[in-house]
């Protein structure tokens, strides 16, 4: 099978058809890793028993022609901060290492629910915080286009599993652009759902207010596919919105003829390589499909980055609290008494990424710092927003590129946090606004995959998609990484 | 000198919902260590917090009975701090912006009543207990995290312990009136915090407030405030002052016990909790909650002055908790003597109830019983005195009150002429006491009239032993 023969489209159609069997499809899938994760390790547990006794079962079903879920026996992998039930979920971390969530995660279960089989989890920034999956604590997964360079982060595995063909698709998890930043960088359709129209129930939290789960795959209708499972009301989860359920196919390949596009020009400062040039490809993309696009601006996106890396930590630091020494059975051996215990666990269990954002975040809300920082960031997150609402009472989408540049070396901003914190640049606004947005293959920069960001109000997952097929179809992207070259 | 109390009070109490605050694993009590726990309560990775509708409307309820504004937008919001017990490192509480506010509480004291105002009524999760083992270890069980609480905040409104003690204890009778909280301190539904300090009148120089913490009897709370009054007091007088700190009070020791300064204050570090969304109330469920509110304690007590023709003395007595007033209301359905029924309740079952800590509803006979008993006792079937005995035997065994009468052969002797058969029998036994009644000494009729209850076991009619015996020495 080539590479694009490898979506989810197609592999459900080689299903449905009988060319293939769930069974031969692991195996497939798991021989891929074999060959490939010692190289790229994006894989940290896998789950091939399993997935097979799944496989087996859904081939028995659809022999017996028994009703099968819509995503019957396609792998999936998942980010290693989503709770899967009996299946260690780390965050990449030493702190939970060894834990095995007793329940899973709601996207899990509407996975779970549609036949989708779980191949194994995969690496991340430890806790989600980083931009390269260079902060896990197990291992540096690497970038299928070039092993130098990194997948982006903190959903690096995910996107690394899928661009070099271990899985058709996985879900990844974002705060600050940690899918799209890393689909752009490993050349996959990378999606960022509205704040609330995922459950975030299971997803072990990074930051509350921004966090949401989202989707890469090889292509924009395979992520309107995903998103059709995993989209929805949540009782347990409070911000989940209550709303009808969509159905994202449904006009995704309509025309986008007259459609009213704005090019924030803050989101084009400080652009390298090709990504400028491409960007100018793209705008005319648009403009060939009938598209009107337009200079515009987000006064305050200038204040984005400062924003999140306030607030965020802000959040992260309570919620990483949780992980004390007293549960989840790692804990430092070396104590006089509680405080001890609590104090030396932490400082041996977390990274120092992680360290670094608690502190952050602990500052930021400590008595007599909480007005200058937290409330200030409050304030200005709400003028991010107003931004967008305003740009969406005149454009029906927003674009830009999704990072400054494409992947960066391993190593190569491991000892400057804020160079590192700039890869989220283009990407934060977003999240801290809640809007949904994409980031799809545009072009190639030294052969390194350059991303298209497409920005849509809340909830309009559907125009975004159905833009960026457009868009897909269009410039028609079929680039892939040379595994050749992957020892 | 002349010195002047100043006492605050912070209540917890545990609300009564079927499950908790945040999930719906039960709140009922007990139960094998860590089985009442689901992902939630136990703040699992990746689970969240749901609030429980109900917790919300019991708070409103509290409030309304307080009289306090309810407020129309509020939130939930993270208190930070590391305790073992606490399952996310930090609880689920309100900070700036609580359930309700302002409010009062009014009590009586020595110069009539008084409006102790509220600070404040915010709703909140409890966290888990830790069990310290006799070889050092520490246990913990998770039972109770999540259950949802109210904490009271008081204004320092109360000037002596007396009134702290009044204050606690409408604030309970309320609470279980309006059924939001069983308010069993035993089980640690109800627990109080102090704060206390002294001002000098004539100086106005204050003493620095201290704090003690986790109260869990009226009794020792009062005891705990004289305690920390005299403390502050002497200290004053020598010139001295008290320090900011938290202090625990040891019932065995009758005294209060230093467990830290307040000067490394925590900081909770609090901020709006970002899983749970803020909470709209309109003013048209306030009032459909309003509306729900039962008969509150004053009103009762209006009620059973005019209902039961009884002295405000009574009513307030029998109204100050709600499952006392249940129970002499059910009595006197029973048509029997109102204030006889009331006398029996503030006297007899009262004392009793305090003696044994007991609460009314632990009692092991019926309001039927009870009814039953008074009736025996009116129609001159038994004394009082028996009534009283048979009455013990109730609350030790929860018979039916004729059974015991009957069991017992306690019916009183109405027969002159058989009493006068152990009258005479008792007076001659006795010629030394006859002596004594004719030289003046009226004690000893007394004491004639007493051996001749003892022959009958006190079931002789009393008022007929003592007409015969004074008829029978006068003669």
């Amino acid at each position: 099978m080539d590479y694009n023969e490898l979506s989810i489209t197609r592999l459900k159609d080689k299903l449905e058809s009988g060319e293939v069997t769930s069974v031969d499809l692991i195996e497939e899938y798991f021989k891929r890793i074999e060959k490939y994760d010692n190289s790229i390790e994006a894989f940290l547990t896998l789950n091939k028993e399993e997935a097979l006794k799944k496989a087996k079962e859904i081939d028995e079903k659809r022999k017996n022609g028994e009703q099968l879920g819509y995503l019957a026996g396609i792998p999936v992998a998942i980010k290693d901060n989503i709770s899967t039930k009996g299946l260690k979920t780390t965050c990449a971390s030493n702190i939970i290492k060894d834990y095995i969530p007793p329940f899973d995660a709601t996207v899990i279960e509407n996975l779970k629910n549609a036949d989708a089989i779980i191949i194994g989890k995969t690496n991340l920034d430890e806790f989600a915080m980083g931009s390269s999956t260079e902060t896990s604590a197990f291992q540096i997964t690497k970038n299928p286009w070039d092993i130098s360079r990194v997948p982006g982060g903190s959903s690096g595995g995910s996107a690394a599993a899928v661009a070099s063909q271990m899985a058709p698709f996985s879900l990844g998890s974002e705060t600050g652009g940690s899918v799209r930043q890393p689909a752009s960088f490993c050349g996959l359709v990378g999606l960022k759902p509205t704040y609330g129209l995922v459950s975030r129930y299971g997803l072990i939290a990074f930051a509350s207010s921004f966090d949401q789960i989202g989707p890469f795959t090889r292509n924009v209708e395979d992520a309107a596919i995903v998103m059709n499972v995993i989209a929805g009301y949540d009782k347990m989860d409070s911000t989940s919105v209550k709303r009808e359920k969509e159905n994202y196919l449904d006009g995704l390949k309509n025309d986008i003829k007259g459609l009213k596009i704005g090019v924030p020009k803050e989101y084009l400062e400080g652009l390298e390589g090709n990504v400028k040039s491409q960007m100018e490809q793209s705008i005319k993309t648009f403009e060939n499909l009938g598209a009107e696009v337009e200079m515009m601006s987000l006064p305050h996106s200038g204040y984005g980055l400062e924003t999140y890396y306030i607030l965020a930590p802000s959040e992260a630091s309570s919620n990483l609290a949780r992980f004390d020494g007293i549960r989840y059975g790692n804990r430092s051996s070396n104590y006089n008494n509680t405080e001890e215990l609590f104090v030396k666990t932490r400082s041996e269990g977390f990274g120092e990424e992680v360290k670094r954002r608690i502190m952050m975040g602990t500052y930021c809300l400590s008595s007599g710092y909480y007005d200058a920082y937290y409330k200030k960031a409050q304030e200005v997150r709400t003028l991010i927003k107003n931004d967008f609402d305003k740009a969406f009472e005149k454009y029906d989408i927003l674009i830009s590129p999704t990072t400054l540049s494409t992947a960066f070396k391993i190593g190569e901003k491991n000892d400057d946090p804020i160079a590192m914190y700039q890869s989220d640049k283009l990407t934060v606004g977003v999240n801290i606004a809640g809007v949904p947005a994409i980031s799809i293959p545009c072009g190639l920069s030294d052969n390194m995959p350059i991303g298209l960001q497409i920005i849509g109000k809340n909830f309009d997952e559907a125009k975004i998609l159905n833009v960026a097929y457009n868009f897909e179809k269009e410039i028609n992207f079929k680039q892939t990484p040379d595994l050749g070259g992957v020892k | 000198m002349s010195y002047k109390t100043i006492i605050g009070l912070e209540i917890h109490s545990e609300l009564s919902t079927n499950s908790k605050i945040f999930c719906s694993c039960t709140t009922e009590y007990g139960g094998d260590p860590n089985t009442h726990c689901c992902p939630i309560c136990l703040g699992l990775p990746g689970s969240l917090p749901v609030l429980n509708e109900k917790v919300v409307e019991y708070g409103i309820k509290a409030g309304l009975a307080f009289n306090s504004n309810i407020a129309n937008h509020t939130k939930m919001d993270r208190k930070n701090y590391y305790y073992p017990d606490l399952v996310k490192g930090y609880q689920i509480s309100q900070y700036d912006k609580p359930l309700c506010e302002g409010g009062y509480i009014e009590v009586d004291t020595e110069n009539g009543k008084k409006k102790i105002n509220l600070t404040r009524i915010h709703i909140e999760e409890d966290t888990g207990k830790s069990i310290h083992s006799k070889d050092g270890g520490t246990l913990l069980d998770y039972n109770r995290a999540g259950v949802p609480l109210i904490e009271i905040v008081s204004e320092p409104d109360m000037n002596s312990p007396e009134e702290a003690k009044q204050f606690l204890e409408k604030l309970k009778s309320v609470l279980q009136y309006i059924e939001v909280s069983d308010c069993k301190m035993e089980e640690g539904s109800l627990r109080c915090d102090v704060n206390i300090n002294i001002v000098d009148e004539e100086t106005g120089k204050k003493s620095t407030i201290t704090e003690i913490k986790n109260l869990n009897s009226f009794k020792s709370a009062v005891k705990a405030m004289e305690f920390e009054q005299k403390r502050h007091i002497e200290l004053l007088e020598k010139g001295e002052d008290t320090v900011r700190e938290t202090r625990r009070y040891d019932d065995l020791k009758g005294e209060t016990i230093s467990m830290r300064t307040k000067e490394d204050a925590s900081d909770y570090r609090y901020f709006p909790e970002p899983d749970i969304v803020d909470m709209e109330i309109s003013n048209e469920w306030i009032e459909n909650i309003r509306k729900s509110l039962p008969e509150l304690p004053e009103d009762k007590m209006n009620r059973f002055i005019k209902q039961y023709d009884l002295p405000e003395y009574d009513a307030e007595v029998l109204t100050a908790s709600k499952n006392l007033a249940l129970f002499y209301e059910d009595t006197v359905s029973h048509s029997v003597d109102f204030k006889t029924a009331s006398n029996l309740i503030m006297g007899d079952i009262l004392r009793r109830l305090k003696d044994e800590d007991m609460e009314v509803e632990d009692m092991r006979f019926s309001s039927k019983e009870f009814a039953d008993l008074i009736k025996i006792i009116d129609s001159g079937k038994i004394s009082n005195k028996i009534g009283k005995k048979v009455l013990r035997e109730m609350f030790e065994e929860g018979k039916d009150p004729n059974k015991i009468v009957k069991e017992k052969g306690l019916i009183q002797i109405n027969d002159e002429g058989e009493i006068e058969k152990i009258v005479d029998e008792t007076l001659d036994e006795n010629p030394e006491s006859i002596e004594d009644y004719k030289n003046g000494k009226d004690r000893a009729l007394g004491f004639l009239v007493g051996q001749v209850m003892k022959k009958t076991r006190g079931k002789a009619n009393p008022g007929i032993v003592n007409k015969l015996i004074s008829k029978k020495l006068n003669s």
